[in-house]
């Protein structure tokens, strides 16, 4: 979805700069490949970018102006956690959560042409005390989380596996809000997801708590 | 060979000593890996600079040799290491980044494609960026 909106907002001085948070080798390149981008797209195989941004689960997107300034801090990219009331075996969705679904990306993508097109102007661009506001909270357990994680990942590139996968528990522990970091060790199924029992699991448990937190936008469900 | 992974890079260093929890590095690699060097200030870092706790200078600073796990934690800054002490991760403290986040300034980092070929977020100054993380999992 983001080449068509490339497409469309590049004569705007805008660009969709994509990041896989993917570890292992070539995991992300089918899916470059398929999507055929001509925005950059790049892979971050340590999680950095979480790090440095607070991001704990994908899509999160940033915006970023022309100075470099954040102007949206990590949020869901028009994701909706629809998917959890999903039939779990026909993969059907609810007529209503399918709409807020659908809802959720058409709001997102709307906000991003309008700021794409009016820059500061645009009411979803945050002034600088908004964006502080909306500032994920990071701290010492998150910050120490995401060091255990770079190890973890860095012993399963020098094929210690053991090892590796006990730091990226270990963060996962002491960083429980982050899904990227469970996902990215946890196991994946014969698509490829992280979603096999474990994560249903772990997704039921969060009861009326939110897969992806809400996103401060009009029209967002 | 130790390996050392900080904000700025990755460091393969030979006659890094890693006992426990400290890690001696020699003054040029800890300089390098770092950022930090011994000044008659202390332990320097650009125009910071942090005094040795006296009578524990011994714990930090040996001859040539700088113990930059004890600097980290001196520091309060995340550390981790793995069982053998053969890979250090000398991250940043969640207060140093969420000052740098309240800043607003987008922090600059540099990844590569799947070709290979390493891109800033600072190439991109001058456009609205829309920064979207993915994963295939």
């Amino acid at each position: 979805m983001w080449q068509e909106l490339y497409e469309e907002l590049a004569g705007h001085n805008f660009i969709v700069v994509s990041v896989a948070m993917d570890s292992r080798d070539g995991d992300a390149l089918p899916w470059i490949e398929a999507a055929k981008p001509t925005y950059p797209t790049l892979i971050d195989r340590e999680h950095r970018l979480a790090d440095l941004f607070g991001i704990v689960n994908v899509p999160q997107a940033v915006w970023i102006d022309e100075a470099g300034r954040i102007v949206r801090p990590a949020e869901a990219a028009g994701a909706y956690e629809g998917f959890r009331r999903m039939n779990r075996t026909t993969r059907e969705m609810p007529e209503d959560v399918a709409r807020q679904t659908a809802q959720a990306k058409t709001t997102y993508l709307e906000a991003i042409r309008d700021w794409a097109r009016r820059g500061a102007a645009s009411p979803h661009a945050f002034s600088a005390d908004a964006a502080r506001a909306h500032l994920p909270a990071l701290t010492e357990d998150t910050a120490t989380a995401q060091a255990m994680f770079r190890l973890g990942q860095f012993l399963l590139q020098q094929g210690q596996r053991e090892e590796g996968q006990r730091w990226l528990r270990e963060a996962s522990r002491l960083h429980p809000e982050s899904w990227c970091i469970w996902r990215q060790s946890a196991g994946v199924n014969d698509m490829g997801f992280a979603a096999l029992p474990d994560f249903w699991e772990r997704v039921d448990a969060l009861g009326t708590n939110r897969y992806y937190k809400p996103v401060d936008m009009p029209g967002m469900p | 060979m130790t390996t050392v992974l900080t904000d700025t890079g990755r460091f393969e260093i030979a006659g890094a000593e890693a006992t426990g929890e400290d890690l001696w590095l020699s003054t040029g690699d800890a300089e390098t890996a770092t950022g930090w060097s011994i000044k008659p200030e202390g332990l320097c870092k650009a125009e910071i600079c942090v005094p040795l706790p006296p009578g524990r200078e011994r714990e930090f600073v040996h001859g040539s040799r700088v113990n930059v796990a004890q600097l980290w934690r001196h520091l309060g800054q995340p550390i981790a290491h793995s069982d053998r002490g053969q890979a250090w991760v000398l991250a940043s403290s969640a207060r140093d980044r969420s000052a740098a986040l309240r800043s607003l300034q987008a922090p600059n980092f540099t990844l590569p494609d799947p070709t290979g070929r390493l891109h800033s977020l600072s190439d991109y100054r001058g456009k609205k960026v829309l920064l979207v993380t993915w994963a295939s999992w």
